[in-house]
């Protein structure tokens, strides 16, 4: 069977793009790796049914390819659509620091997964840090679930250009309050311009040091802080393997896309925060707007709307970016890479062999050639050698079994 | 020196050893073309009697020197293994081994050694090994082969490294940038025009791999050949301990078919990854990912080791191999201009050959005599 759409991703942006898709009669496939829909933000809550979806959930997308007119998109089933939706969301940003190899240290998305996803509580006694305004509804998910959370600490400092995109957006502004009102319910402090530079412990996380930050991030008077667990964000990146095995232009880390949705190539579209971090509502947003590359024309009100939504996306981009100075947190044995245990030293013994660039470096001492792929340690692999952090490129988009590779061979299938 | 991939580092390796100054220029910085894209089997048991076979002899004892003497980069001395399917099979690899054993490096093909040292490794090792012995050398062979032939002096290194402790150890200057065109006085080349401007020497050596025959004043037919690795996930102890592949992989190196051409090659890294490769297609410079030749090749890995099917793959890329008509490697000096050698057109065995390849044209370019005949790979060969 052959759908008019395939999206790919159950999050915010992926669910109203098959629900709206659905009611305007398309055949709709709706494919997500986790067991449940909801993506980041809604997982664990009550989801709506969505009728007229053929919803394949448990699918780890791992390749598309364009195939006479169609795109093929494999999972451990193979399914064909004519039109795709891209909708894989995106993976928290880390930047290494001593002693975050140790169990313990969480990634903010991932904290916030384990209590709204499995029900788990990450730790005891917690901190949050990071930069970003989603620290707060992580540290608020944390407290909810029962976790004692000691501070909160946002690298950067207050910005004015955040404050300003703030009040333009009241709904934003609300919800920013009622997380620091919970905050201070609790007496968590929120602390700016302050980042855990270190993790301490035997076996797994006992406590972390805490630093005062320059204006670009570099240490001074620390302090250690008794913890059993930390989560630390700083910011997101576009999950975009797919768009990038499918040659969709890119700008810096997020698929670009016009008003409905579609990416430079013809037939694919991309909404939510594939196409650059917005916050959920943006991607409910675009999610809607890519159905109007289908049918109808695009509400007036839906693109005015998401204009709005991304300026306020704008101000938080340039309102928390990850500044140099963590270089200072390290020590010669930080592990950079911890898929393969690559240390600092490591990669300064591959730059002075004659790793000027993330891919040299790669190949000569292996950041990024391990299970996530990049995923964790890219960033801090291009700031290390100097270049912008860019999308790399994945061929296969998760893991997949060599037994399963097998079934792809097209000659046999003939 | 144009090119920083493992012919251009051992080229400045073995130079500045022998007292040239050397200025290394890639536009890409080392190991940014087809050494960061391949493997990295240093190979006698794939090379047919005759000069490749010469020059992968002499590269197998060169690459133990450098071991030694520069090291760093996983010199693994882990031997080959060749696996027929079929009794038929079994019978064309081990005539194709006795001819290798037979083949003996020329007499008077080693001027540089005294009297009374004798030749090092100068034949091949090739020692068949019956159906029941496989799992000797591979317990987790599949069932059902015919049996096969184990080379001891095949090896491996991590090429990206080689190439970059090498260039590294040779003291030569790495300069980041394109060369757009030779720069030519008369019949001779007097240098090098780049993005960073001119750059003046007494002589140069092309070494830009699958690039190199593109320079208009000394044109060279060099083709890519494309290649596939797959990459599995890390294993604690991985289950491939050789280098294994199927005799099919023998009748396709020296193949002229244009199409696609696939054989298991197969052997674990230091890392505990496993690869596999490779494929052959020609297909121009298009380095794109085809899924169903990666099937293929994930298919005849299981074939050869059927514990790999529940194992991940995590990567896969694809690198282009330089190939002359001939199929052979083009080193020495140009035909139409003075002063430029070339290295070059390594195909799918540029890891292996570099070594003795650096020390063919370091002797061409000071005037010593060669220790392999360098006759077979002259540039002009073609003209
Ligand atoms: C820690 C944290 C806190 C946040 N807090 C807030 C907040 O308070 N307010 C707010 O507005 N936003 C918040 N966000 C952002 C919000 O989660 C996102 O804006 C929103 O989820 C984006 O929706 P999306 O549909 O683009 O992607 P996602 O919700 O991320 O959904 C993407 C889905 O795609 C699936 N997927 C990805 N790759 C594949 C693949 N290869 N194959 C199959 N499936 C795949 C994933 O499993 C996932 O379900 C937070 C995010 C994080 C991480
Ligand atoms: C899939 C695959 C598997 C392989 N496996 C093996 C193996 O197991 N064993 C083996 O021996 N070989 C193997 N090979 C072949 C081997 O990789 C090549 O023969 C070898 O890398 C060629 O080295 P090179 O130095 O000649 O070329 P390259 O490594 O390509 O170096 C040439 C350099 O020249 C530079 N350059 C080109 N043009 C210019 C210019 N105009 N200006 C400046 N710089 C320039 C490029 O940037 C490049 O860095 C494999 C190849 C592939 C694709």
């Amino acid at each position: 069977m052959s759908y008019d759409l395939a999206v790919i991703g159950a999050g915010p942006a992926g669910l109203t793009a098959a629900r709206v898709a659905a009611k305007r009669g398309l055949r709709v496939a709706l494919l997500d790796a986790y067991a449940t829909t909801g993506g980041q933000f809604l997982r664990g809550t009550a989801q709506p049914r969505l009728t007229g979806v053929d919803v394949l959930l448990g699918q780890r997308v791992w390749a598309v390819e364009k195939s006479a007119g169609a795109f093929l998109v494999h999972a451990s089933t193979t399914v064909t659509a004519a039109t795709l939706l891209v909708a894989t969301g995106a993976h928290d940003r880390v930047i290494p620091f001593p002693g975050w190899d140790l169990p313990g240290v969480l990634t903010a998305g991932g904290a916030q997964a384990l209590v709204k996803g499995e029900r788990i509580r990450p730790g005891e006694e917690m901190v949050v840090a990071g930069t970003g305004p989603f620290l707060l509804p992580v540290a608020v998910t944390l407290l909810d679930a029962g976790v004692r959370v000691k501070e909160v600490l946002e690298a950067n400092r207050p910005s004015p250009r955040m404050a300003a995109a703030l009040a333009r957006i009241p709904s934003k502004a609300t919800e920013a309050l009622g997380y620091a009102r919970r905050l201070a319910e609790a007496r968590v402090p929120y602390r700016t311009g302050h980042a855990v530079v270190a993790a301490h412990g035997e076996d797994s996380v006992e406590g972390v040091t805490v630093a005062k930050l320059t204006a670009d991030w570099k240490p001074y008077a620390w302090r250690t802080v008794d913890c059993d667990t930390v989560a630390v964000g700083y910011g997101f990146t576009p999950q975009a393997d797919l768009p990038l095995q499918l040659g969709c232009a890119f700008s810096g880390d997020h698929v670009v896309t016009d008003d409905r949705q579609r990416t430079s190539v013809e037939g694919v579209l991309a909404a939510g925060e594939v196409t650059g971090v917005a916050g959920a509502p943006s991607a409910v947003v675009e999610g809607a707007l890519a159905v109007h590359a289908l049918v109808g024309e695009p509400p007036p009100r839906l693109l005015a709307e998401k204009a709005r939504l991304r300026r306020f996306a704008r101000a938080l981009e340039l309102s928390y970016p990850v500044r140099d100075g963590w270089r200072d947190w390290l020590t010669p044995d930080t592990v950079v890479c911890r898929c393969e245990e690559v240390t600092l030293r490591a990669i300064d013994e591959a730059r002075d062999l004659g790793a000027h660039d993330p891919r040299t470096l790669k190949l000569l001492a292996r950041p990024g050639m391990g299970w996530c792929q990049g995923r964790m340690c890219g960033h801090a692999v291009a700031r290390l050698t100097g270049h912008e952090p860019a999308p790399q490129k994945r061929p296969f988009a998760q893991p997949i079994t060599l037994a399963d590779l097998t079934l792809h061979d097209r000659e046999d299938n003939a | 020196m144009v090119g920083a991939g493992i012919v251009g580092a051992s080229c400045a390796y073995v130079l500045t050893r022998a007292g040239v100054r050397v200025t290394v220029v890639d536009r890409g910085g080392v190991a940014s073309g087809t050494t960061g894209a391949g493997e990295g089997n240093i190979l006698v048991s794939d090379k047919e009697p005759g000069p490749e076979l010469e020059l992968a002899l002499r590269s197998n004892e060169l690459w133990r020197e450098l071991d030694e003497e520069c090291g760093g980069f996983e010199w693994e001395p882990k031997g080959g293994l060749v696996v027929a399917e079929t009794p038929e099979v079994l019978d064309a690899l081990t005539a194709f081994a006795d001819t290798q054993r037979r083949h003996t490096r020329p007499a008077g093909a080693d001027p540089g050694r005294p009297e009374n040292v004798p030749p090092a490794s100068v034949q091949v090792a090739a020692v068949p090994v019956a159906a029941e012995n496989l799992r000797g050398f591979e317990p987790h062979l599949a069932d059902g082969l015919a049996g096969g032939v184990h080379y001891p002096q095949d090896a491996q290194v991590q090429p990206m490294l080689a190439a970059a402790r090498l260039l590294k150890a040779s003291g030569a200057r790495l300069v980041r940038t394109a060369v757009e065109r030779f720069l030519v006085s008369g019949d001779r080349v007097t240098g090098v025009r780049t993005g960073q401007g001119d750059l003046y020497a007494d002589a140069v050596v092309n070494a830009a791999g699958t690039w190199a025959g593109s320079f208009p004043q000394a044109p060279l037919p060099i083709r890519p050949r494309k290649g596939f690795i797959l990459v599995t996930q890390p294993f604690a102890v991985p289950p491939v301990r050789h280098k294994v592949y199927t005799a099919a992989y023998v009748t396709n190196v020296a193949s002229d078919a244009e199409g696609l051409e696939t054989s298991g090659v197969i052997e674990s890294t230091r890392a505990g990854t496993v690869l596999i490769g490779a494929s052959r297609q020609r297909v121009g410079y298009d380095t794109a990912i085809d899924y169903p030749v990666l099937a293929k090749l994930a298919r005849q890995a299981i074939g050869l080791f059927p514990v790999l099917g529940d194992r991940q793959v995590m990567r896969a890329y694809a690198g282009l191999r330089p190939y002359s008509p001939d199929h052979l490697p083009v080193i020495g000096p140009d035909h139409r201009l003075g002063n430029l050698f070339h290295a070059c057109g390594h195909e799918g065995a540029g890891i292996g050959l570099a070594p003795a390849t650096a020390e063919m044209v370091a002797a061409q370019l000071t005037g010593r005599p060669p220790r392999v005949d360098p006759a077979p790979f002259a540039p002009g060969r073609f003209a």
